[in-house]
């Protein structure tokens, strides 16, 4: 407990700072709310009436847990064919690699063009930019087994199947998790986008409207609710890690 | 400096060389002629150099060497993780060269699976043959008390100490199906009071449990207590200098290890291999 706290204080008094900064220069330079709102002001929105931002948050919420699961399946899915297919990896690894130049956000447009405004284009979106942290640690993961062990198996008789799945599978669970992780925040990231790029509801669509409003407080509500999605997303995915990888050692910081 | 690495490998006279075939059983183990050469970037290194040896059904036996001698790819080359350029392996008559699954093997580090129990990892090698039978867990708990770990049938290895993982490895071999055991200096990652704590376990278990065993150790002593028959390794390639066997009768005290039978034993050996030693730094 006592370790947990002085590990959570630091950052903690850093951030308090970092407002009270902020705060003290808004109004010391008299800075108009419309180009940086105080955070003090910003609280006061947050917990007032954010004109219906809840039914936003909740439109964004479910296009993340639709588009998260779906792109974290396609990158496991990806991960494990090139894993058990050696000379699909050497194929397509580096196609796979490669095709990470091409900015997944800016692909929003053509998808709108080629699937509509609806729930489609969006998942397709959320899935692009959510596959490829998984499937390249996936991959990683499953490469890089122990060699002893690896050779235990292979003395003891073991077939390519259970080589996968008792020595290969569980020991790319730690790296397959810090994948996952940061999927996990870019799917938060990317429903936003992809609201932005057309939608009539969500966080993203939210932002748009405050935008052409000039109500920057309400554009930094949005901002903290999406930090918020993301960290309890990560959280999850975190405790998630914690319950399957129970057999590691804890790390004594 | 040292280049004995440059000579190429050697035509050897590899079959028939098996002149102590006296035993009415067929071998538990058998390997010979068997010569192998690793290629790196087109420089040919010589590891084994017609290495022949056998060990009975029940018979414990030992291979001692300088550090580098091929060792541990004659392991690999008896659990088929390496085909020999020439030469074979046979098991119980069998010609088993090249094939994996016909030994129970324990390496060096413990390598027990992180994410395994102890006592699923204690079942793993009959997991992987399909060959646990009904009493296959009971049995296993039975022996984790005798080897001392009871009440760790649930803890994850990382929670146990060096020597006990050690036991876990050990026992994890001792339960596979296959018959031979082949131990690759198990007990060198521990501290001195740990191993000869380990070695008097192991002579006990093995002596209650005789199970066919072929040990790499660099311990001259270790090798003196625990076996019938010691094969001393000359340095890179690796070939059989001299067999010996070990006229100690069982079961064996550690008291042996005082006696000036064994002594002498122990200075003829330490002085062979330090002559190995030595050529190597030439």
């Amino acid at each position: 407990m006592r370790s947990t706290w002085k590990q959570i204080w630091p950052p903690f008094v850093a951030v308090i700072f970092f407002l009270a900064v902020w705060q003290l220069a808004v109004s010391l330079f008299r800075i108009e709310a419309w180009i940086l709102p105080s955070p003090s002001g910003i609280a006061r929105e947050f917990t007032g009436n954010a004109s219906g931002i809840w039914t936003h948050t909740a439109a964004t919420l479910r296009l993340t847990m639709i588009g998260f699961p779906i792109g974290t399946g396609v990158g496991l899915v990806v991960a494990l064919l090139l894993h058990l297919l050696p000379w699909a990896k050497r194929a397509f690894y580096p196609l796979l690699i490669l095709s990470q130049n091409v900015p997944s956000i800016a692909l929003g447009p053509l998808l709108v063009i080629w699937f509509g405004f609806g729930l489609l284009p969006k998942i397709v979106l959320i899935t692009l930019v959510c596959f490829f942290p998984v499937a390249v640690a996936a991959m990683g993961g499953l490469a890089q087994s122990d060699r002893v062990m690896m050779n235990y198996m292979k003395m003891a008789g073991a077939s390519k199947w259970q080589i996968f799945t008792k020595l290969e599978l569980p020991h790319s669970l730690p790296a397959l998790f810090s994948g996952v992780k940061i999927s996990a925040t870019y799917a938060v990231m990317g429903a936003v986008v992809a609201e932005w790029i057309g939608a009539d509801k969500g966080i993203g669509y939210y932002m748009l409207l405050q935008k052409s409003a000039y109500r920057t407080d309400r554009m930094f509500v949005a901002i903290v609710i999406i930090v918020l999605l993301s960290l309890v997303l990560f959280a999850l995915i975190a405790l998630l890690e914690k319950w399957l990888v129970r057999w590691k050692p804890r790390r004594d910081v | 400096m040292s280049q004995p690495s440059d000579s190429p490998v050697q035509e050897q006279p590899v079959y028939g060389t098996d002149t102590r075939r006296t035993s009415p059983l067929p071998a538990a183990l058998e390997v010979s002629g068997v010569s192998k050469a690793f290629t790196h970037r087109r420089k040919v290194t010589p590891v084994l150099n017609n290495v022949s040896l056998r060990v009975e059904p029940q018979e414990f036996v030992s291979i001692v060497g300088p550090s580098g001698c091929g060792k541990s790819t004659l392991f690999h080359i008896i659990g088929g993780l390496e085909t020999p350029d020439a030469g074979t392996v046979s098991m119980n008559g069998r010609l088993l060269t090249g094939q994996r699954g016909e030994i129970s093997y324990m390496p060096q580090q413990p390598a027990l699976f992180p994410w395994r129990t102890i006592l699923d990892n204690v079942l793993l090698a009959g997991e992987l043959k399909g060959a646990l039978g009904e009493g296959a867990r009971e049995e296993a708990r039975q022996w984790l008390d005798k080897v001392g770990l009871a009440g760790f049938e649930r803890a994850y290895p990382h929670m146990l100490s060096g020597g006990m993982q050690q036991r876990a490895a050990f026992l994890r071999a001792l339960l596979a199906p296959q018959e031979l055991m082949l131990l690759d200096e198990p007990f060198s990652a521990l501290d001195a009071l740990t191993r000869s704590a380990m070695q008097r376990w192991l002579l006990e278990l093995w002596e209650a449990n005789r199970r066919s065993v072929l040990f790499i150790t660099h311990n001259i002593e270790e090798a003196l207590l625990l076996s019938s028959r010691i094969y001393v390794f000359s340095g890179r390639p690796g070939s059989i200098l001299h067999t010996v066997d070990i006229p100690f009768p069982r079961p064996r005290r550690e008291e042996i290890t005082d006696s000036p039978e064994f002594l002498k034993l122990k200075r003829q050996l330490s002085d062979w291999m330090r002559e190995e030693q030595e050529k190597g730094r030439k």
